[in-house]
C-alpha cells in the first residue's frame, strides 16, 4: 500500500481497519489458528522439516491457482488445469525418455501448455462461449490427449533439467527446494501485475462489470486472451514443478488439482462472480489446505475428516462473499 | 497514452459552435432512423435533446459518439469534417460519453473509476518498463477533480458500491468531464436515479457547462430537461422538428411539437438562451 496520501486527499480507513478489511485478513486467521492448533496436538507439526513439507506438498496446486486465481478475478473459471499440466509432464517426461534434448523437451511442453491456454482464451474472448463449457471440454480432450501421448505407460524422469525443481538447499534446519522458490517468484510476480499495473486494473474491472470497462476503452478481448494464455503459461511450469515433487510422468496424476486449485482460490477469500479477491489470498487458501492435511495426518486422525472440513471452508467461504456482496447492494 | 488533465480543454469561448451534424441519414433496411436530421452544439451550453421512442435521438446521439456511421451526412467538430469509425475515435477527439446504466466497476475504488482505461504510469523507467502505477497520483487528481466539481463523496479510495446511485452516476460524470476536451454526451443520465440522487447529477451537469464544455443531454424527463437546459432540440419523425429553449415554449408545447399535436419550425432561433 502506498502511503503517500496529501493532507487533500482523505483516506477511507486507517491502517488497522484497512488491514481487518482486507479479504485475506479471515483466511490468515484460518490459517493461523490451524498452525496453533496442530503444534499443540503434535509435537511433530511445528518442526522446520514438517513444515517444509507441507510447503512442497502444495507447489503444484499452488502454481494452479495463481492462473485459476487471474481467471477467476475475470469471472471465469478453468476446470482444465490440472489435464494441461499433466499432458505437460507427459510431453516433457516421453520426449526426455525418446533421448531428446531435456530444454527442447520442456520448451515444447511449455508451448503447448500455453497454447492451449491461448485455445481457450479465444474460445472465450472471441466466441464468447462460458469459460466453464470451454475448460469442461478442453479437461476432456487434454486428457484424451495425455493418454493417447502416455500409451498407457508412466515415464520417470531422472533428467536434472526436469527434476531441477525438486532439488533442495539447506537454510539452518529447513530444507528449501527451488520449485518452492519458483512459486513464491510466481506469486510476486503475478501480484505485482494484478495490484500495481493498468493490466491488473483491467483484470478486475472486466470480473466486476464487463460492459463497464468495454465502456471505458478497456480492450476486454485482449485482455481476457491474455490472461487465459499467461494461466497456460503457468500450468506449464507447474508441470515442471509436478516433476521436481515426483520425478515420473504419469497420465493419471493430479485427477483432482482443477478443483483443488478451485478450493484453494475460493478458501483464499476470491469471489467467484469475479472482480473481488487476492492473490494472496490463494497462496494462504493453499497453504490452509496443506496444513489440514499434514495436520490430520501427523495427528493420527482419519483422513477423511481433512475432506470434511475442506468442504465447510469452501461453503463458508462462498457464504461470505455472497453475504458481503448481498450487504453492498 | 496518458491524459493530462491539466493541459485537457481545448475549450472555445463561450457560444462557438463546437459540433454541428447536417444533413444526418442513416436506415437500417426499411426503417429510415435518421432522416437529413442537424445538430449544433455550442460551447459552455447545455443543449437538449428530447423525442418520442423511435424519434431519432438515440441514433443521432450514436452517430455523434462514434458508434453508429451515418449513411449521409456531415459532423464538423470545429469547424473541421470527422468521421468516427468507433467511440475510440470520438474520445480521442475529445468527446466523452454518459451512460445511463451506471457504467462503473462497483469494488474498485472512486479513483481507480475515475481513471479506468486511461491509467496514469509512474514517470521514468519504473512506469516505462516496470509499467508501475501511480497510484498516488491518481488519488491526488481523482480528490482535486471531484473538489473542482463540488461534487461531495466519501473518500476517494471507498469502493463504488458503497455509494448511492447518483453519487456512482456522479463518478460516471466526472470521468466524462475530466477527460472530455469538447463535449460530453450524456445519455439518460438520470433515469435510474431516484429524486434527491437526480438533483446532485444535475447540478453536476451544470457545473460542468460552466466550466465551459458543451453538454448534449438526452432525457424523457421534462422537468430535468427544463431545469437545466440552454436549448431545446426537438427530434421527431427521424429530424430535428424544433429548436427552442425553456424560456420560449412550455413543458406541453414541447411535450405537443414531439408528439405531433404541435407544428415545430425548425427556423426557430436560439439565440436568446440563457
Amino acid at each position: 500500500m502506498s502511503v503517500s496520501s496529501t493532507p487533500a486527499s482523505k483516506r477511507a480507513v486507517g491502517g488497522f481497519g484497512r488491514l481487518i478489511l482486507t479479504p485475506t485478513f479471515g483466511p490468515l486467521i484460518v490459517l493461523i489458528v490451524f498452525c496453533a492448533v496442530f503444534s499443540l496436538a503434535t509435537k511433530t507439526f511445528f518442526a522446520a522439516g514438517n513444515l517444509s513439507l507441507v510447503v512442497q506438498q502444495s507447489v503444484i496446486v499452488g502454481t494452479l491457482a495463481i492462473g485459476q486465481t487471474m481467471i477467476i478475478l475475470t469471472a471465469g473459471i478453468d476446470l482444465a488445469n490440472g489435464g494441461i499440466a499433466v499432458l505437460g509432464t507427459i510431453v516433457a517426461g516421453r520426449l526426455v525418455a525418446e533421448q531428446q534434448n531435456p530444454v527442447f523437451s520442456l520448451l515444447l511442453a511449455l508451448i503447448i501448455c500455453t497454447s492451449i491456454g491461448l485455445a481457450s482464451g479465444l474460445l472465450v474472448s472471441r466466441l464468447m462461449l462460458p469459460p466453464f463449457i470451454v475448460t469442461l471440454g478442453l479437461l476432456g480432450i487434454v486428457t484424451a490427449i495425455t493418454r493417447l501421448t502416455a500409451q498407457g505407460g508412466a515415464f520417470p524422469v531422472t533428467d536434472d533439467l526436469l527434476s531441477w525443481p525438486g532439488n533442495a538447499f539447506n537454510v539452518g534446519d529447513t530444507s528449501i527446494t527451488y520449485g518452492m522458490l519458483v512459486m513464491f517468484g510466481l506469486y510476486g510476480l503475478v501480484w505485482y501485475l494484478l495490484t500495481q499495473t493498468a493490466w491488473g486494473r483491467h483484470v478486475y474491472a472486466i470480473g466486476n462489470n464487463r460492459e463497464a470497462a468495454r465502456l471505458v476503452g478497456i480492450p476486454v478481448q485482449a485482455r481476457l486472451l491474455s490472461v487465459y494464455t499467461f494461466a497456460g503459461l503457468l500450468y506449464g511450469i507447474g508441470a515442471w514443478l509436478a516433476l521436481g515433487r515426483i520425478p515420473n510422468a504419469d497420465p493419471n496424476a493430479l485427477q483432482n488439482a482443477n478443483l483443488d486449485s478451485i478450493t484453494a482460490v475460493v478458501i483464499g477469500g476470491t469471489s467467484l462472480f469475479g472482480g473481488r479477491g487476492s492473490l494472496w489470498g490463494t497462496l494462504i487458501g493453499t497453504l490452509i489446505v496443506s496444513v489440514l492435511r499434514n495436520g490430520l495426518t501427523l495427528t493420527g486422525i482419519d483422513p477423511l475428516w481433512q475432506d470434511l472440513i475442506t468442504g465447510i471452508l469452501v461453503i463458508s467461504a462462498v457464504a461470505l462473499d455472497q453475504i458481503s456482496r448481498r450487504k453492498q447492494r | 497514452m496518458t491524459v493530462e488533465t491539466s493541459e485537457k480543454l481545448a475549450l472555445r469561448p463561450k457560444g462557438t459552435v463546437v459540433l454541428e451534424a447536417r444533413g444526418i441519414t442513416k436506415r437500417y433496411g426499411q426503417v429510415t432512423a435518421l432522416d437529413r436530421a442537424d445538430l449544433e452544439l455550442r460551447a459552455g451550453e447545455v443543449l437538449a435533446v428530447v423525442g418520442d421512442n423511435g424519434a431519432g435521438k438515440s441514433t443521432l446521439i450514436k452517430v455523434l459518439c462514434g458508434a453508429v456511421v451515418p449513411d449521409e451526412g456531415q459532423v464538423l467538430l470545429d469547424g473541421q469534417p470527422v468521421h468516427f469509425r468507433s467511440p475510440l475515435d470520438a474520445r480521442k477527439l475529445g468527446i466523452e460519453t454518459v451512460y445511463q446504466d451506471l457504467a462503473v466497476a462497483p469494488a474498485l475504488d472512486i479513483a481507480t473509476n475515475l481513471f479506468l482505461g486511461r491509467e496514469l504510469r509512474r514517470q521514468g523507467p519504473l512506469g516505462t518498463w516496470l509499467r508501475l502505477l501511480d497510484k498516488g497520483r491518481m488519488r491526488r487528481e481523482a480528490q482535486h477533480e471531484m473538489d473542482q466539481l463540488k461534487f461531495h463523496l466519501p473518500a476517494i479510495d471507498s469502493a463504488v458500491e458503497k455509494l448511492s446511485g447518483g453519487q456512482r452516476q456522479g463518478v460516471a460524470v466526472a470521468r466524462a468531464a475530466i477527460f472530455a476536451r469538447r463535449l460530453v454526451i450524456m445519455d439518460e443520465p438520470t433515469a435510474a436515479l431516484g429524486v434527491r440522487e437526480s438533483g446532485q447529477v444535475l447540478n453536476l451537469i451544470r457545473t460542468i457547462r460552466d466550466r465551459g464544455l458543451a453538454v448534449i443531454l438526452i432525457s424523457h424527463d421534462m422537468p430535468h430537461v427544463f431545469e437545466v437546459a440552454d436549448r431545446i432540440q426537438i427530434m421527431r419523425l427521424g429530424r430535428r422538428a424544433a429548436l427552442t429553449s425553456p424560456q420560449k415554449h412550455t413543458m406541453s408545447e414541447v411535450v405537443a411539437i414531439m408528439t405531433g399535436a404541435a407544428r415545430g419550425d425548425d427556423a426557430v432561433e436560439a439565440n436568446g438562451s440563457a
